[in-house]
C-alpha cells in the first residue's frame, strides 16, 4: 500500500506533498510508487479536484470520503473551513493473484502492475487499504485527515507562514504528517 | 523569605486585578509585529532585533508605572537579587503569567539569567527557514528592551539579551540580565 498525500490551496496551487508506505500488517512505511506512477500522482490527483469542488457543497461534511478512482489509484478528499483541499491518493497494493484472491477481488479490474506486484508483501485482506472503500479504511483516513487537519492550523498560525497560499515548508509539520501516517495507515 | 512572598504577591495580583486577554491574541499579534519588522527590513534580523528592543525600551518605560500600582509596591529592592525575584515572580506572572526561573548568578551578584520555561509568544512560531534567521533573529527580543526600560525608570541601568531561544533549536530560552550601575539623580540635561 502506498500513499500520496497532497495540500491543495483554495486556487489549486499545491502547498504540500508527501509519499508514504503502510506501517501496517508490517509495513516498512516506505512508498511502492514506481517512478513513472509518481509523475502521474500528481495528475491523478488534481484532475479529481472537479469531483471535490462538487461534492463539497453536498454534506456538511469535512471528510469527503472516497472521491475518485483511477485504476487501482483511489482518492480521498479532506475539505477544511477556508477550503483548503487534502487529498490523499492510495493505492492498494497489487496481490499476487494465487497469494490473496480476496484483496484481488476488492481492487477489482485492475492491470496488474509488475513493479507493485514485486514490491508487494502478503498483505492480509483485513487490514487497513486492503479495501480502500471498507469503513475500517474509511475511518483509518478520517483519524489522519484530522489529524493533519490539527497539525495544519498550528503550521498556518506561525507568523512567517504567509496564509493561504505560500508552500508549508515546516519539517516539523513534514514529520507530524509523517507520524500520522505511521499512526494510522 | 522573600522568594515566597513575591510569588504569593504575584499569584495574588494575577487573580485580581488584572485583565486577562486571550492568548492567541497576544501570539497573533506580536507574530504579525516581528514578521512585518523582518518583511520591513529586508529580513535584516540584527535591525529587527534592535527595533524589538526600542519597542520593548519603551513599553518598559510606561509598564513599570503599571506594575508599581498594581504591585502596590512603595518600597526598593534592597538589592539586586531581590530585584530578580520581583521580575521574575511578580513582573512576568502579572503581564505574561508566566514565572521564569532565575538562575546562574555570577559572584558579584551582578548578572543573572532567566529561564523562559514557557514563552507564550513563541506558540506556533517556526523562524523563517532562510538559514540566517535560526542565528540571528531573537523572536522574543522586545521583552529584553521591556526590562531594559523598566528597570531604567527605576534607577537601575541594565543590559539585557538573549542567549538561546528554543525557537532556535537551543534546550532553554535563557536571557541574560546585567546590572551596569545604579543611577544617580541626575540634573536634568539642560536645554540647547
Amino acid at each position: 500500500m502506498s500513499y500520496y498525500f497532497a495540500i491543495l490551496s483554495p486556487l489549486d496551487t499545491p502547498l504540500f506533498e508527501h509519499e508514504f508506505g503502510t506501517s501496517k500488517s508490517g509495513g516498512d512505511g516506505q512508498p511502492r510508487f514506481t517512478e513513472q506512477a509518481r509523475h502521474l500522482n500528481q495528475f491523478i490527483l488534481h484532475s479529481s479536484l472537479d469531483i471535490v469542488e462538487e461534492l463539497q457543497w453536498t454534506n456538511g461534511q469535512l471528510y469527503l470520503k472516497v472521491i475518485d478512482k483511477f485504476f487501482q489509484n483511489y482518492i480521498s478528499a479532506f475539505v477544511t473551513a477556508s477550503n483548503v483541499k487534502f487529498l490523499l491518493l492510495h493505492q492498494p497494493t497489487t496481490s499476487v493473484p494465487t497469494a490473496n484472491a480476496n484483496a484481488n477481488a476488492a481492487n477489482g479490474a485492475v492491470v496488474p502492475n509488475t513493479a507493485q506486484a514485486a514490491a508487494s508483501s502478503r498483505v492480509n485482506s483485513t487490514s487497513v487499504g486492503a479495501n480502500p472503500t471498507s469503513p475500517q479504511t474509511e475511518e483509518a483516513i478520517k483519524n489522519f485527515m484530522n489529524e493533519v487537519y490539527e497539525n495544519y492550523v498550528k503550521a498556518i498560525m506561525s507568523p512567517f507562514y504567509k496564509a493561504p497560499n505560500m508552500e508549508i515548508r515546516s519539517p516539523i509539520f513534514r514529520q507530524r504528517v509523517a507520524a500520522a501516517g505511521r499512526k494510522y495507515l | 523569605m522573600a522568594a515566597n512572598k513575591a510569588s504569593r504577591l504575584g499569584e495574588e495580583i494575577w487573580k485580581t486585578r488584572i485583565d486577562k486577554v486571550n492568548a492567541e491574541l497576544v501570539v497573533l499579534t506580536y507574530g504579525t509585529i516581528v514578521s512585518q519588522l523582518c518583511k520591513d527590513f529586508d529580513s535584516d534580523y540584527v535591525e529587527v532585533n534592535k527595533q524589538l528592543d526600542k519597542m520593548g525600551y519603551n513599553i518598559g518605560l510606561r509598564l513599570i508605572e503599571d506594575y508599581l500600582a498594581k504591585s502596590n509596591t512603595v518600597r526598593r529592592c534592597s538589592n539586586f537579587k531581590e530585584t530578580a525575584e520581583m521580575i521574575a515572580k511578580v513582573g512576568f506572572k502579572i503581564f505574561l503569567n508566566i514565572t521564569p526561573t532565575i538562575a546562574n548568578w555570577t559572584n558579584d551578584g551582578k548578572q543573572f539569567s532567566l529561564i523562559l520555561d514557557e514563552n507564550p509568544f513563541a506558540d506556533f512560531v517556526e523562524l523563517p527557514d532562510d538559514g540566517r534567521a535560526q542565528d540571528e533573529l531573537w523572536y522574543s527580543n522586545i521583552l529584553c528592551g521591556v526590562l531594559r526600560g523598566a528597570l531604567e525608570m527605576v534607577q537601575m541601568q541594565v543590559e539585557a539579551h538573549f542567549i538561546s531561544d528554543v525557537l532556535r533549536g537551543n534546550d532553554t530560552t535563557e536571557m541574560r540580565i546585567t546590572l551596569i550601575r545604579y543611577i544617580d539623580d541626575e540634573l536634568p540635561p539642560e536645554d540647547d
